[in-house]
C-alpha cells in the first residue's frame, strides 16, 4: 500500500505546529498503524531526519498511552479500538490520512502527537479512590456480597483506560466521561459509597478547574470511546453531583 | 448552592432547567394558538386573559423573559469556554462519524431561533406592550384574532417563520433529551425521554408552521 | 558460603514470616517523616510499596517513564490474580498454593519466599476488595474463581480480560490519595539513569525528565526498584515497547547481583508473529485454555494444505486432528504448565505440523465449549438440545460473556472470526523469573537497595504459574517490602536529610552525561531498532525455548560483536536537551545489549533442564525436561566485574524441606 501521510509536526510546547506531509509505500494491510509509524520513522532516521514523536507503550490496546487522532477522529475510523491496535486493512491503497495529537487545552502538546494528559491524573487524585489503608487488615473480601449487576456496572466503569478519546472526539474537549466513569465505577460499589459524595464534588472541581470545556451531551464520546464506555455514566453522575451538592 | 452554580455540571444544569421551561412555555404558546385554527373566538378569550392577567402580565412574563435571556447568554456563555477549551482547532474533524450534525450545531439553531424571536417580538410582542402600555389604547377583546391572520398575510414573513421553525425543531430534538440528561434523570427513562424528545421536536414545530401556513391561505 | 547471605529466619516455614514480621525492627512515626525512598516504577509492585509506604509515614518519590503510572504494563495482564482463599471449597490451602508455586517452578525457586507469598495470598483479595476493585461475581453476590494452568483447583480471581488493569487502577488509586496528601511525590515521563552510592549504600538515583532531556539528581535513604522484567531483550514479546532492564542493570552493574537470568518464560497463547515490521506480541489470556482445546492436524498433509491456503481447519474431522496436550498429558491436559504448553507447540510446529503460512501456530479451537455451554444453556432454558443453530449460538453468548474482549482483540489483530474458525496461536516471550537477586527481606546485595515484583528473582523459580505474577507483585509491595524496609532504616533515623549535592551525585550524573553524549555523537547508519531486532533474533534464536551448548556459546559471540557494532553505527536523531524517544531507545538497548550476553552465559553454565530453560543435551526420551538436582539446585546470583565475560557466579543453594524434589510430571 501506498499511503499520503499529513502528520502535525510542532517542535515542543511553545512552539507553533503545522501539518507536514509524508509519502510512504510498502504498507502491508496486517500492519498496526503504529507499525506503519514505525516504518516511517525508521525512513525519517536513515534520512537524518526528525522522527514523529507519539505515545505508545502496551500495543495491545490496555495501558492508554497511544493518543493519535486520526482523519478526524480518535484512534481512527475502526470502533473499540485504540491507535495501536487500528490496521492498515482499514485503508485503501492511495489514501491521504491526516494524523493529529488529541487536541484541548488541558491537553497541551509535548511535542509532535505527544500530548501532557496529566490533567487526568490530577482528577483522580482529587478522589478517584477509597480511603482504606493499604497496610491494614481488611475484612474478608467475601463479607459483603455485592449484586452482580452493580458490580458488572463498576466494572463497565473501570474499564476506562484513561487515554482521553472522549475529551479528543468532544468538539467541546469536555471530560465528563472520563470523570463519570471514574466517580461511577466507585460509587456503584458499597465499598465506594461512603465518600460517593466528597468524591464527586472533588473530582468535578478539579475538571472543571483543568479547562474542561462542558458537556453537552452530542454523545461522541461513547462512540470514538475503544472501551465503549455508556453516556449512561455521565448522567449518572449529573444526578450524583446534584444529590452531593443538595446534601453539603 | 454557589458552588453548583460555579460548576460546567451547574451551568449545564442551568442550561437544561431553562431549556426545559422554555419547552413547556412552547407547548402553551402551541396550544393557544392552535385554537385559532379551530375557532377564533376561544383564541381571542385566550389571548384576551393572557394579555390582562395581571398575574401572567406582571410575574409569568417578566420570568418568561427572563428565562429566554437566560437561556440565550449561557448559550453563548458555554458556547465560549467550550471553543476556548481547544485553542488550536484540528486540522481535519470528523465529527459526523460519532455525533449528529443536530447535538454539534445547537449554537447555529439556537442563533437562527434567537434571531427568529427578534422578528417574533417585533411582530407581536412589541405592538402589544405600544398598544397596551404606550399608547394605552381601550382593550378590545376580539381583536387578538385579527391582528394574528393580518400577520400572515406577508408570505414572506409565513416563510421566515416555517424555516426558523425547521431550526426550532432541530433545536428540540437534540435539546429536549439532552436536558433530561443534564439534570440527570435516571437512565432507565432515557429511552422513552429520547421518543417524546423526537416527537416534540417534530410535532410542535411542525403545528406551529400549520398554524402560519393555515392563515396565510385562510386570508387569500 | 559465598557473599550472599539469603538471611531467611529460622524456625518452621509456616512460622517464619510471622516471627519475622514480629522481630523486624520498626521505625517509629516520627522518624519515619525524616526518611525519604525511592521506588523506580510504578506497576503493581512500584505502586502498591509507594502507596503502602507513603501511608506508613515515609516521603515517597516515585518514578515511572510512563506519562501517567497507571500505564505501567501491570495494566495489560489479563488472566487474573491466584489466592489461597479457599472459597470455592476444592481442598485449596496455603500449602497448595505454596507447594504448586514450588512445583511449577521447577523446584528453583525459594521456599521461604514461596510460603511467604502463599501467606498473604489471601489478604490481597481482601485489600483489592476493600479499595474498589471490581472482580467478577456470581449471582449470590460473591467473588467468582476460575482455574488457571498447572494446577487442579480454582484460585485464580478475576475481573473479565482486565484483571491487570483493575487491580494497578487500585494501587493507583491508593497512590493517588497519598499524591494528593503529599506524601508521594510523582516523577512521570522520568526515567531512572543511574543509582547513586555513598560509602557503599543506595543513597539516591540520577533520573532524566524525558520531556525536557534534563538530568536530575534525587536523594534517599533507600532506593527500591519495581521495573519490571526484561523479556524486550528477546524484542519481540508481550512487554511493552518501553519495558526495560535499565533499572535492574544500572543497580547490577554497581553491586547488585543478578539472578537467574535466563528464566524466562514462553507464554504459549500468544498471537502468532505475522511480519518482519512487527513490533510486538499480543497475549491470549491463559484463560482461554480452560475451555479451548490445542490442536494441530493430524496428518502432515493437512498442514500443508492449511498453510497453502487450500484448506480450513473447520473442515477437518475430529479424527484427524491431533489434541496433543490432551493426549501427551490425560491428566491436566489443555491446562499443562507454561513451560510445557509452549515446548509441546515448538515440538509439533517444528515436526511440520504447524498452520499458519511461516509454520508456526497450532490452533486453539472453542468449538466443542461452544457445543457444550450452549448444550447446558438450552437445557435451562428448554430449548431442544439437537438443535445444532441454536446450541451454538446459546454457546456463543456464554463465550463471548466470558472471553468476549479476548475474542473481539484477535479478531481486530487477525481479522478472523474466532467464534467460527480456530484461532492460531504461538509461544512468545512474556516474563522473566530471573531478576535481581534479593534476600528475604527483598533486599538486594547493594545495602538499602530493595528489588521488588517482575524485578526480583525470588518466587517463581524457573517457570512462573498463571496468575502469580499479580499475586508476587501486590504481596511484594502492599505486604512485604513496607515492613521489611524497616529492618535497614531503623539504623537510618539519624542520618538526616540525604544530600544530592555531594561527589558520589556528581559523578553519577557526569558518567550518565558522558554516556549520553557517545551514543549522541556516534553519528552511524543504522537505528536502534535495527540493532534490537538484531538482539532479538539472536536471544530468540539461540537462547528462546530451546537451548543448547553450541548455540549458546555463538550467541555470547554474536551478542558481543553486535554491541562493539552499536557503538560504532547507530545514529540517534535529535539533541539530549528535548523528547527524545531515539535516545531513550538507544539508552535501553545498550543496557539490553550487556544483559543478552549474561542471559547466554547463564544458560550455558545451567546443565540442565528446568522450567523455562530447556537444554537439548538434558531430556528424557519422551522429550521433557531433565532436571540435574544434585548439582544445580541453587540460584545463580552474578555479580558484575566490569567486563561482562568476566561476571562472577556466586550460587545461593536452594534447600528443599517442606516439599519433596519430584519430577515434575503432569501426565
Amino acid at each position: 500500500m501506498k499511503l499520503f501521510l499529513k502528520i502535525w509536526r510542532q517542535k515542543d510546547t511553545k512552539s507553533k505546529g503545522s501539518i507536514v506531509n509524508y509519502e510512504i509505500d510498502g504498507i502491508s494491510p496486517d500492519m498496526s498503524f503504529l507499525e506503519m509509524m514505525d516504518v516511517l520513522n525508521e525512513k525519517i532516521i536513515l534520512n537524518g531526519g526528525d522522527p514523529v514523536a507519539f505515545d505508545h507503550d502496551c500495543r495491545e490496546g490496555i495501558c492508554g498511552s497511544c493518543s493519535m487522532f486520526i482523519n478526524g477522529e480518535p484512534h481512527g475510523p475502526d470502533r473499540y479500538v485504540t491507535t495501536c491496535q487500528l490496521h492498515m486493512r482499514k485503508f485503501k491503497d492511495g489514501d491521504t490520512i491526516y494524523i493529529e495529537p488529541f487536541r484541548a487545552k488541558s491537553f497541551p502538546v509535548i511535542k509532535d502527537l505527544v500530548v501532557d494528559r496529566s490533567s487526568f491524573d490530577r482528577i483522580q487524585q482529587a478522589g478517584g479512590y477509597i480511603s482504606v489503608n493499604t497496610s491494614g487488615n481488611p475484612q474478608d473480601a467475601n463479607a459483603i456480597p455485592i449484586e452482580k449487576e452493580s458490580a458488572d456496572k463498576a466494572f463497565d466503569a473501570a474499564t476506562c483506560i484513561g487515554c482521553g478519546a472522549c475529551v479528543a472526539s468532544c468538539k467541546n474537549s469536555s471530560a465528563m466521561l472520563f470523570v463519570s466513569a471514574k466517580v461511577s465505577q466507585f460509587s456503584y460499589l458499597p465499598q465506594g459509597k461512603v465518600e460517593s459524595t466528597d468524591r464527586v464534588l472533588n473530582m468535578v472541581k478539579q475538571m472543571d478547574e483543568e479547562g474542561f470545556g462542558n458537556c453537552t451531551n452530542t454523545g461522541a464520546c461513547h462512540v470514538e470511546c475503544p472501551k465503549g464506555i455508556s453516556l449512561d455514566y455521565i448522567t449518572r453522575m449529573n444526578s450524583e453531583y446534584l444529590k452531593a451538592n443538595i446534601k453539603k | 448552592m454557589k458552588r453548583i452554580f460555579k460548576s460546567s455540571i451547574g451551568r449545564k444544569l442551568a442550561m437544561a432547567l431553562s431549556g426545559l421551561f422554555l419547552i413547556v412555555f412552547l407547548l402553551q404558546h402551541f396550544i393557544i394558538n392552535f385554537t385559532s385554527v379551530i375557532d377564533p373566538k376561544i383564541f381571542n378569550a385566550f389571548s384576551h386573559f393572557m394579555g390582562n392577567n395581571p398575574l401572567v402580565q406582571f410575574i409569568l412574563q417578566p420570568i418568561l423573559i427572563a428565562g429566554v435571556l437566560f437561556h440565550f447568554i449561557m448559550g453563548f456563555v458555554l458556547d465560549w469556554q467550550n471553543r476556548k477549551a481547544r485553542p488550536v482547532k484540528y486540522v481535519s474533524f470528523k465529527g459526523s462519524s460519532n455525533s449528529s450534525l443536530v447535538s454539534r450545531n445547537m449554537i447555529i439553531s439556537g442563533i437562527v431561533v434567537l434571531s427568529f424571536m427578534a422578528l417574533h417580538f417585533y411582530d407581536f410582542w412589541v405592538p402589544e406592550m405600544k398598544y397596551k402600555y404606550i399608547d394605552v389604547l381601550p382593550e378590545n377583546p376580539d381583536r387578538y384574532f385579527e391582528e394574528l391572520v393580518h400577520k400572515f398575510e406577508d408570505p414572506l414573513r409565513v416563510g421566515i417563520y416555517c424555516i426558523s421553525f425547521i431550526f426550532l425543531a432541530l433545536h428540540l430534538v437534540h435539546g429536549f433529551a439532552s436536558s433530561f440528561k443534564s439534570i440527570g434523570t435516571n437512565n432507565k427513562y432515557a429511552g422513552i425521554i429520547k421518543k417524546i424528545s423526537y416527537y416534540y421536536g417534530i410535532l410542535i414545530p411542525l403545528g406551529f408552521c400549520f398554524i402560519a401556513v393555515y392563515h396565510y391561505y385562510s386570508t387569500i | 558460603m559465598s557473599v550472599i547471605n539469603s538471611n531467611i529466619p529460622e524456625g518452621p516455614i509456616e512460622k517464619k514470616w510471622i516471627k519475622h514480621k514480629n522481630e523486624i525492627k520498626l521505625v517509629s512515626p516520627a522518624n519515619k517523616r525524616g526518611i525519604d525512598i525511592i521506588v523506580v516504577g510504578t506497576g503493581l509492585a512500584g505502586g502498591s510499596a509507594a502507596a503502602t509506604l507513603a501511608e506508613l509515614g515515609y516521603n515517597v518519590k516515585a518514578f515511572c517513564f510512563q506519562d501517567s503510572p497507571r500505564r505501567a504494563h501491570s495494566i495489560a495482564a489479563q488472566g487474573g490474580i491466584n489466592a489461597a482463599k479457599n472459597y470455592q471449597g476444592d481442598g485449596d490451602s496455603i500449602y497448595r498454593l505454596f507447594y504448586d508455586t514450588v512445583k511449577g517452578g521447577d523446584y528453583r525457586s525459594r521456599e521461604a519466599n514461596v510460603y511467604r507469598l502463599a501467606e498473604v495470598s489471601s489478604n490481597i483479595i481482601d485489600q483489592c476488595v476493600a479499595q474498589g476493585v471490581p472482580f467478577a461475581r456470581e449471582y449470590g453476590g460473591l467473588l467468582d474463581n476460575r482455574s488457571f494452568g498447572g494446577v487442579l483447583v480454582s484460585r485464580t480471581f478475576y475481573a473479565k480480560g482486565q484483571t491487570g488493569q483493575q487491580l494497578l487502577l487500585g494501587a493507583y488509586s491508593a497512590m493517588n490519595r497519598q499524591i494528593a496528601r503529599g506524601k508521594i511525590k510523582m516523577f512521570s515521563r522520568h526515567e531512572m539513569m543511574d543509582i547513586v552510592l555513598v560509602n557503599g549504600k543506595a543513597r539516591g538515583i540520577i533520573a532524566r525528565n524525558l520531556i525536557s532531556g534534563e538530568l536530575e539528581r534525587h536523594s534517599a535513604h533507600a532506593v527500591v526498584i519495581a521495573s519490571g522484567g526484561y523479556g524486550n531483550v528477546f524484542y519481540l514479546s508481550t512487554n511493552a515497547m518501553g519495558s526495560n532492564v535499565s533499572a535492574a542493570w544500572k543497580i547490577h552493574k554497581k553491586g547488585a547481583f543478578f539472578a537467574n537470568p535466563c528464566f524466562t518464560q514462553i507464554h504459549p497463547t500468544c498471537i502468532p508473529v505475522s511480519g518482519d515490521y512487527q513490533s510486538k506480541l499480543t497475549l491470549m489470556s491463559e484463560s482461554l485454555r480452560n475451555d479451548g482445546r490445542i490442536w494441530v492436524p493430524k496428518k502432515k498433509s493437512d498442514s500443508e494444505a492449511i498453510r497453502a491456503g487450500k484448506l480450513k481447519p473447520t473442515e477437518i474431522s475430529e479424527e484427524n486432528r491431533d489434541y496433543y496436550l490432551e493426549r501427551r498429558y490425560p491428566s491436566f491436559g489443555n491446562l499443562v504448565p507454561r513451560d510445557v504448553a509452549s515446548r509441546a507447540a515448538k515440538e509439533r510446529c517444528d515436526a511440520g505440523y504447524g498452520v499458519n503460512k511461516t509454520g508456526e501456530a497450532v490452533y486453539l479451537d472453542f468449538s466443542s465449549a461452544i457445543l457444550r455451554y450452549g448444550r447446558e444453556k438450552a437445557l435451562l432454558k428448554g430449548i431442544d438440545q439437537n438443535d445444532e443453530n441454536k446450541v451454538k449460538a446459546l454457546g456463543k453468548d456464554v463465550v463471548k460473556a466470558k472471553y468476549g474482549n479476548l475474542f473481539q482483540m484477535y479478531e481486530k489483530i487477525v481479522d478472523e472470526n474466532p467464534y467460527e474458525t480456530p484461532m492460531m496461536i504461538y509461544p512468545a516471550v512474556h516474563y522473566t523469573m530471573g531478576g535481581v537477586w534479593v534476600d528475604y527481606n527483598l533486599m538486594t546485595t547493594i545495602p538499602g537497595c530493595f528489588a521488588i515484583g517482575e524485578a526480583n528473582f525470588s518466587d517463581h523459580g524457573a517457570n512462573r504459574l498463571g496468575a502469580s505474577a499479580l499475586m508476587q507483585g501486590l504481596a511484594d509491595g502492599y505486604f512485604i517490602l513496607p515492613y521489611t524496609i524497616g529492618e535497614y532504616l531503623s539504623d537510618d533515623i539519624k542520618t538526616g536529610k540525604v544530600s544530592n549535592d555531594t561527589k558520589e551525585f556528581k559523578e553519577a550524573e557526569k558518567s550518565v552525561a558522558d554516556k549520553i553524549d557517545v551514543l549522541l555523537n556516534t553519528n552511524g547508519s543504522k537505528s536502534v531498532d535495527y540493532f534490537h531486532k538484531k538482539l532479538g533474533k539472536i536471544m530468540w534464536n539461540k537462547c528462546g525455548m530451546s537451548r543448547n551448548e553450541v548455540d549458546l556459546k555463538k550467541a555470547i559471540e554474536d551478542i558481543q560483536k553486535l554491541r562493539s557494532s552499536f557503538y560504532k553505527n547507530v545514529i540517534i536523531p535529535g539533541d539530549k536537551s528535548s523528547y527524545n524517544e531515539s535516545l531513550c531507545k538507544a539508552m535501553r538497548l545498550a543496557d539490553f545489549l550487556e544483559l543478552g550476553e549474561l542471559f547466554a552465559m547463564d544458560a550455558l553454565k545451567r546443565n540442565e533442564s528446568c522450567g523455562g530453560h530447556f537444554r537439548e543435551e538434558f531430556q528424557t526420551k519422551e522429550g521433557e525436561a531433565l532436571r540435574m538436582d544434585d548439582n544445580f539446585s541453587f540460584v545463580s546470583a552474578w555479580e558484575n566485574n566490569g567486563d561482562i565475560s568476566n561476571s562472577k557466579l556466586h550460587k545461593e543453594n536452594l534447600e528443599f524441606s517442606n516439599v519433596e524434589l519430584k519430577n515434575r510430571s503432569y501426565k
